[in-house]
């Protein structure tokens, strides 16, 4: 498969009161072209900043890029000036996010910000962005489209609003979609709708989608491949198919753990103990380690190297190689 | 249509309250410890049948619910009683002197405005450089300078020390008012083409409205650079950016449309200060207006002409309350008419 | 010991906010100018007869009722007068030759008593109308909501000139007036910091464990509300010594001869052209004032505000 996007030891961190949050730390990722990645983790780990990071949207103070390379299309974004990059963001990639009620501007019409986006990037005039803002609305299913382009954000239900954002999106066929929690703050009803359109749509317009969730449900509804984060790191990553079947990080069986299972009779959920970790004062070594049931000395004292387990499938756990 | 009833049902919720501040009037006009009858007819030395007459005139030995009869009475007629000072009817004189105050009043709050937002915003962008820290200090100083000693300080470097601009009053001296259309005198020279009123007017007006503006356009700073910094950090802007918007178009499109609306909410509050502000810039710019004439029948112990004043700036705040809440529901489609 | 260590344990994130309050505090240069400033006032204030050069009878507080000083009670130094600032007049003298500097120095003491009279008053008037307004809800809400618009759709400062012209010419009308015109803002406050928290979640679970009415405005309302009513009377200690000085300038407040900033402005404006100074230095220790409180208030609202503080 053609390589997409690379993101090279991505290192983000934030510069608070209380200290520096080592938010991301030496973050390795690759999207292919037309495939669906999921990033999944706990609240807090940092999906949400690698996705602004590679937005390059991360705001200075408190946060910065520190270190590595995020290239797409063999173009190291973190390189590049201002100006461009501008013009990559909505373009190239763009972004959903997780709460459209905030994230709609609430003094414009729906239809001035998705044509809004279509004249930034594309040579056209008024009418036709808002011929095209008009298809896009009707793509993602919005039914009286011609009325809703007049209409404030307010005006619409949670799932209309995330529909418009999804419209808002795509409406300059970006090579890149990246959705941040696109469902989690709507009805439950609506979510497998709005997922379904998400991955229908991508599909039309053929292309690639960095999908964020805490939720493995959604990702193994959607995603071709798994990305699983902890702490600022990716633990493990591989095909859907390998993360779920066969997982082999101990964060990752806990995760698969903790999901309820339809056809095993189970007493109780098992959940991970303890929380996720302070990333001021982060825990040495392995950052898993103090709820790791699996913990060896070797874990406190060094952060295990990444090593692949099977084709296409990669850890970082000592427990599986790396030396010890 | 909708706007249309929405004002009057706005009107019709006036009506209590402009009764409520007759009734503060009314009220003040009668804790006046002194014989006003007395005071009216001249003093120690009054005739005492000229005292009797006016106590008479006056109902002042009626009942005072009925002496509040009259006086609502008479309001509705639009009589505010005798001005003592220059002996002929208050609302006569307010008519003279309101277009004076007027034009000083809405150009002061036109500059608040303008180079308020604009500050603001240049403050909140620049976030801790040195423009925003010298920006934030004359704010609070602009709020915490006495209006009058401001004036005085203007006139002391600019009409003597350095004398480029006029000392006071509305028109330098031989140049002829423009012909009587609103009062106004900017717009009534634009509108009869004559210039040499118009600069005139206009060269009069920069001492005067830099002081009264100034503490306005503080406040107005203040609130626009708070909300923009809290806009900036909003998930709609993440929006914007992230759509490729440039950061001029992120921050005065996306940002500064939702920063106004508070920005409106204070400078309609703001403008009660400012017409306090314009008694004592009047007074010092000899300005021929409300204000100055108002100090004048605080002086004179003229209440008929106090309290015919004090009414008209509560209908000016009404009104403007009124003005600023439509301008909030075209600003914000999120609030209705009405609603 | 124990008991000590067990209390600040169960209070642990609370004392980390405080620190963090206190920490952001320290670090606002403005809020400790601000707070300098009237430690400054408060210091000359407190020290007025050690600080002044002169100490005639006018600087001091004579006939606060508004009484006519006589003739006699003036000692008009005409040798003396309209010097400009000296080592021995450090801000020069006035028309009848008395000494700026002292009279700024004593007249501090009149703007800190006309602050505190006035702000704390209307507080007073303000906190339990608007308690009982919010709390109670129904037609004393209504009546005491109505009352405030009528209020606030006066200018104050235009209010307060009506109000001190009918009492007639004096300091202490002026106050009075000030705190008809004041109560009002702070009734809003709290009665608008009533209704917002008595939504709140907690305050509903708080009902909801049948914790009595009483306990939840002292306990869960009250405190909450302390912040914007903190802020607000900060500003207004500043606010109030303005409008009183404009309110003497027009000519409303202290009789002449008393040592009051406003005043000093107002009888300096006469002679503005030929001796600036009497009018310059009251003005700046009016600004020194009101500035202080309001870079105070300024600093305490980013601070207490938790959506500016990160």
């Amino acid at each position: 498969m053609e390589e997409l996007l690379k993101v090279k030891d991505l290192k983000t961190y934030f510069y608070t009161y209380e200290g520096v949050v080592k938010a991301l730390e030496g973050i390795n990722l690759d999207i292919y072209k037309g495939e669906s990645l999921g990033l999944v983790g706990e609240t807090g780990c940092g999906k949400s900043v690698t996705a602004l990071s590679i937005m390059r949207l991360i705001q200075w103070p408190p946060g910065k890029i520190i270190d590595g390379e995020i290239i797409l299309d063999g173009k190291d974004l973190l390189k590049i000036p201002e100006e461009e990059m501008r013009k990559i963001r909505g373009s190239d990639i763009s972004m959903i996010f997780q709460e459209p009620m905030s994230s709609l501007n609430p003094v414009f019409t729906i239809g001035s910000q998705i044509s809004e986006a279509i004249t930034l990037h594309q040579e056209v005039d008024k009418k036709e962005a808002e011929k095209r803002s008009l298809d896009m609305l009707d793509l993602v299913g919005m039914p009286d489209a011609e009325k809703v382009m007049k209409q404030y954000p307010h005006e619409l239900s949670g799932g209309m609003q995330q529909r418009a954002m999804i419209a808002m999106a795509l409406s300059c066929k970006p090579k890149l979609l990246i959705a941040d929690e696109p469902t989690t703050a709507l009805d439950v009803t609506v979510q497998a709708q709005i997922l379904d359109l998400i991955q229908k749509v991508n599909k039309e317009i053929d292309s690639s989608m960095l999908l964020i969730t805490h939720d493995l449900g959604v990702v193994a509804q959607v995603c071709s491949r798994v990305a699983v984060m902890y702490a600022g790191y990716i633990v493990e990553i591989g095909t859907a198919k390998q993360i779920f079947k066969n997982p082999y990080h101990p964060y990752t069986k806990g995760l698969m753990h903790a999901i309820p299972k339809i056809h095993v009779e189970t007493k109780r959920l098992e959940v991970i103990r303890g929380v996720v970790p302070n990333l001021i004062t982060p825990p040495s070594g392995c950052r898993f380690h103090p709820r790791c049931d699996h913990m060896m000395d070797v874990c406190k004292k060094k952060a295990p190297p990444t090593v692949k387990v099977e084709e296409g499938h990669y850890v970082a756990c000592f427990l599986h190689g790396g030396v010890k | 249509m909708k706007l249309r009833d929405y004002i009057i049902r706005r009107l019709a919720l006036l009506i209590p309250i402009l009764i409520g501040v007759t009734l503060l009037t009314f009220t003040i006009s009668h804790i006046i410890p002194a014989d006003v009858a007395r005071h009216y007819a001249g003093g120690a030395k009054a005739n005492p049948e000229t005292i009797a007459r006016i106590r008479e005139e006056l109902h002042l030995d009626e009942p005072l619910y009925k002496q509040y009869g009259y006086y609502l009475n008479d309001l509705i007629h639009g009589d505010l009683g005798e001005c003592y000072t220059e002996r002929r009817p208050v609302a006569e004189a307010i008519k003279q002197y309101l277009p004076a105050t007027a034009e000083l009043t809405i150009l002061s709050m036109v500059i608040a405005i303008f180079i308020g937002i604009i500050t603001g915003v240049v403050s909140a962008v620049k976030r801790n450089s040195w423009i925003d820290h010298v920006t934030r200090l004359i704010a609070i100083t602009g709020v915490s300078m006495p209006i009058f000693w401001l004036a005085l300080m203007l006139q002391l470097a600019f009409a003597y020390k350095y004398p480029i601009l006029p000392l006071d009053s509305r028109l330098g001296i031989g140049v002829v008012a423009p012909n009587h259309i609103t009062g106004l005198y900017i717009f009534d020279s634009l509108v009869t083409g004559n210039f040499t009123a118009l600069k005139s007017s206009l060269y009069h007006l920069i001492l005067p409205s830099i002081t009264l503006s100034f503490a306005s356009l503080a406040i107005i700073l203040r609130i626009t650079r708070s909300s923009m910094l809290e806009i900036v950090r909003s998930d709609y802007i993440r929006t914007a950016r992230a759509k490729g918007l440039r950061e001029r178009t992120v921050i005065y499109k996306h940002a500064l449309r939702n920063a106004l609306i508070p920005t409106v909410t204070v400078a309609g509050i703001n403008f009660a200060a400012l017409l306090g502000g314009a008694v004592l810039t009047e007074t010092i710019f000899n300005w021929p207006g409300m204000g100055r004439f108002a100090v004048t029948a605080v002086n004179n112990l003229d209440f008929p002409s106090v309290m015919g004043f004090t009414l008209l700036m509560a209908i000016v705040m009404v009104a403007a309350n009124l003005i600023v809440d439509l301008l909030y529901s075209v600003l914000d489609p999120r609030v209705r008419l009405g609603d | 010991m124990g008991f000590f260590d067990e209390w600040k344990k169960r209070n642990e994130s609370r004392i980390k906010e405080t620190k963090f309050t206190l920490n952001l505090f320290r670090h606002s240069f403005l809020s400790m100018l601000g707070l300098v400033l009237i430690l400054f006032m408060l210091l000359v204030a407190a020290f007025a007869p050690f600080i002044a050069t002169e100490h005639p009878e006018y600087a001091t507080l004579i006939n606060p009722q508004g009484k006519r000083v006589t003739e006699e009670r003036w000692e008009i130094h005409f040798d003396e007068k309209l010097e400009p600032p000296s080592s021995e007049h450090f801000f020069g003298t006035n028309d009848y030759g008395y000494d700026i500097f002292s009279m700024i120095v004593y007249g501090s003491r009149l703007s800190i008593k006309i602050a505190l009279m006035v702000v704390v008053s209307a507080l007073i008037i303000g906190v339990v109308l608007g308690a009982l307004a919010g709390y109670f809800g129904g037609w004393i809400d209504e009546i005491v909501m109505r009352v405030t618009d009528i209020f606030f759709s006066i200018p104050g400062l235009i209010l307060a000139m009506a109000f001190t012209a009918a009492l007639g010419r004096s300091i202490e009308h002026v106050m009075q007036a000030m705190i008809v015109v004041w109560w009002p803002i702070y009734t809003r406050i709290i009665r608008g910091q009533i209704l917002k928290t008595r939504e709140e979640t907690y305050v509903e679970a708080a009902r909801s464990l049948g914790t009595t009415d009483w306990k939840i405005i002292f306990k869960h309302i009250l405190p909450n509300s302390f912040a914007p009513l903190f802020v607000q009377v900060t500003m207004d200690m500043g606010a109030v010594v303005l409008t009183a000085a404009g309110l003497s300038f027009i000519g409303l407040g202290a009789s002449p001869g008393t040592a009051e900033w406003g005043l000093m402005i107002s009888t300096g404006r006469a002679h503005i052209f030929h001796a600036w100074w009497y009018v310059f230095f009251p003005g700046m220790a009016i600004v020194l004032f009101v500035l202080g409180f309001n870079l105070l208030g300024d600093g305490l609202r980013d601070v207490l505000d938790p959506k500016l503080r990160r």
